[in-house]
């Protein structure tokens, strides 16, 4: 059972750490408490087998799961972050993103590539949220920015993976005007006609579902996934009591009209190329 | 004047003398005439003191002043006429958002932006100028009527930031931002904004995507507003000073960030002190900016709207 007590202290440790436990032989949901392979998870597109908790993966694992054989380019791969304000709370900023750097072996919270998906040839921006909290910051703004220029330059389709708290408070004004850059970018990949997919995870919130991961052609979410303007703890406070069950769920935004569908993310590709043929 | 803010302390004190010195010159023989000049005189300079040594947060304060000019105020100030619009066409109508055609000096437009309350009722009703999605929707419509009849459109900005409720976020909150900032960008009609009092994060961007993005002296911009920013990154509500410093959301910050274009002048003290002189400057602002906006081709000015907010971040490659 000496798995067992590691995956009880792994409950404390990000996602992303617990899957990739040195000897990690075994994944435990942490939703169900399930205990399986971590190869039958990761062939489960990091679901539960038993009860399809979505796992909050990162980039790594969507790339994987949608690029034909995990092959892609990667756009901006060296981009980092600058430290305009010289921002400090209790830490300093260059010191915060340095550490999460180290601690994450990510350059900041978010990934573009491009290859082929069944085929077809698409471009990805995906988040991490693991880089604080995937906050969006210049680094965010400029290479989702530079991933939609590199659809529009090439005619191809722009899919784009949300999972971010927000806005990136240690970058300020500058933060705020990646709202406004983004979907700037985005209007034009309207103007030219070119498909763009939103996919928004579990969570995305914030100055992020306030910009592009609303502005899809369509926009489609995973199973469960939060997603709001305002956090929960917020609204609570607003309103002075407790939210109803299932507020801000994928299945309670579909319900209100602002999402196309919702994806189970083992059938996430094949539904992805259907529709984009269909639009071929 | 009422309201003094607690940095302002030792003008209520020499205002208060000043109201006993010409009372006593009412009852009494002796000619105070001159200690009168002297002490008005002592005001400008203590208010001019001030002015030139106002902290961050002490901004932030100015900014949320109750007595500071609201949208309507300059509407009624800058506009020989106006004609207020209502609804978003699918909802309701949202107070906290208002707009309309307006008449500035024989100049149609359409003038639009986040009001606050004078009083309590008026706050509740207008929802302390923090609108639902129905709001930002209202405005869309809006500056498209103005696109749809070659208008030009001001936007003032004034909000704490879009409403969180419940309802907020039935109705989409921020899909309503969201579109909003993407329609900006390609309006073909010349757009200025102009943050008036406070630039709450995307409650303000909403409808702040502009050809010209302008700071009254004493606004803030940014994220957050420094109360949250505290309770976040400091985990207690009692580091806002530090936060509104770390935030660097004054106008001349921002300006020096090139996140704005420009910064309009307040009268000493403040906006609040003054309505009539800061809604006549801000008349002569917009309609000098409209001018040079004019000299361009919509597409010119679509552009440039869209590669000026293109350049905005910071990073190393
Ligand atoms: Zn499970």
């Amino acid at each position: 059972m000496s798995w067992f007590t590691r995956k009880e202290r792994g409950i404390q440790t990000p996602t992303e750490m617990k899957r990739e436990a040195p000897d990690g032989l075994w994944y435990q949901c942490s939703n169900c408490k399930h205990v399986m392979h971590t190869r039958e998870h990761k062939l489960n597109a990091f679901t539960c087998v038993k009860c399809n908790y979505h796992d909050k993966i990162g980039s790594e694992a969507y790339f994987s799961i949608l690029f034909d054989d995990g092959e892609y380019t990667e756009l901006d791969k060296n981009m980092l972050s600058g430290d305009p304000l010289q921002f400090e709370d209790t830490k300093k900023y260059p010191d915060r993103i340095r550490d999460t750097v180290k601690k994450t072996g990510l350059r900041d919270a978010v990934r573009s590539a491009y290859g082929k998906m069944d085929n077809i040839d698409i471009v990805i921006s995906c988040m991490d949220f693991n880089f604080v909290g995937g906050s969006m910051g210049s680094v965010v703004g400029e290479k989702i920015a530079r991933a939609i220029d590199h659809a529009i330059k090439h005619k191809i389709p722009f899919l784009m993976i949300s999972r971010s708290g927000g806005a990136r408070m240690m970058e300020a004004g500058y933060s705020l005007m990646q709202m406004a850059k983004t979907s700037a970018k985005l209007a034009l990949l309207s103007e030219a006609k070119i498909p763009y997919i939103s996919l928004l995870t579990d969570p995305t919130t914030g100055g992020v579902t306030a910009s592009f991961a609303m502005l899809g052609d369509f926009n489609i979410a995973e199973p469960g996934a939060l997603i709001g303007f305002a956090g929960p703890r917020v609204i609570r406070e607003t309103i002075g009591k407790d939210l109803p069950k299932g507020f801000q769920s994928a299945e309670f935004v579909l319900e209100h009209g602002f999402l196309d569908f919702i994806v189970d993310r083992k059938d996430l590709k094949d539904k992805l190329s259907s529709l984009l043929l269909m639009l071929q | 004047m009422s309201a003094y803010l607690d940095f302002e302390k030792p003008v209520a004190d020499l205002e208060l003398k000043l109201a006993e010195l010409k009372k006593l010159a009412d009852t009494t023989p002796l000619d105070v005439s001159e200690a009168v000049v002297r002490l008005e005189e002592n005001i400008v300079q203590l208010r001019k003191e001030i002015a030139k040594n106002l902290t961050r947060w002490q901004r932030v304060q100015l900014s949320r002043h109750p007595e500071r000019p609201y949208t309507l105020d300059y509407v009624e100030l800058m506009c020989q006429e106006f004609i207020e619009l209502h609804g978003d066409r699918t909802v309701r109508d949202d107070p906290a958002m208002v707009g309309g055609f307006c008449n500035m000096d024989g100049q149609g437009m359409l003038i639009l932006g986040q009001q606050k309350g004078r009083n309590t009722k008026q706050r509740q009703q207008r929802n302390f100028g923090m609108a639902n999605p129905e709001g930002y929707r209202k405005a869309l419509r809006l500056m498209k009527l103005a696109e749809k009849f070659n208008k030009p459109i001001v936007a003032l900005i004034d909000t704490p930031g879009a409403f969180p409720g419940l309802e907020a976020e039935e109705r989409g909150q921020g899909e309503a931002i969201a579109r909003n900032l993407k329609e900006m960008f390609m309006l073909r009609v010349p757009v200025i904004c102009i943050i008036i009092g406070e630039g709450a994060s995307g409650g303000a961007l909403g409808i702040a995507i502009g050809d010209r993005v302008l700071m009254l002296e004493n606004t803030w911009y940014s994220v957050i507003s420094p109360e949250s920013c505290s309770s976040i990154l400091w985990r207690s509500w009692n580091f806002k000073e530090q936060a509104a410093e770390a935030l660097k959301l004054t106008a001349k910050d921002m300006q020096t960030a090139r996140l704005i274009d420009g910064i309009v002048e307040e009268p000493l003290g403040g906006a609040h002190l003054n309505h009539e002189v800061m809604a006549q400057t801000l008349k002569k602002v917009i309609l000098d900016n409209l001018a040079q906006l004019n000299q361009l081709s919509p597409e010119e000015r679509i552009n440039q709207r869209i590669d000026k907010f293109c350049k905005m971040g910071v990073y190393v490659e």
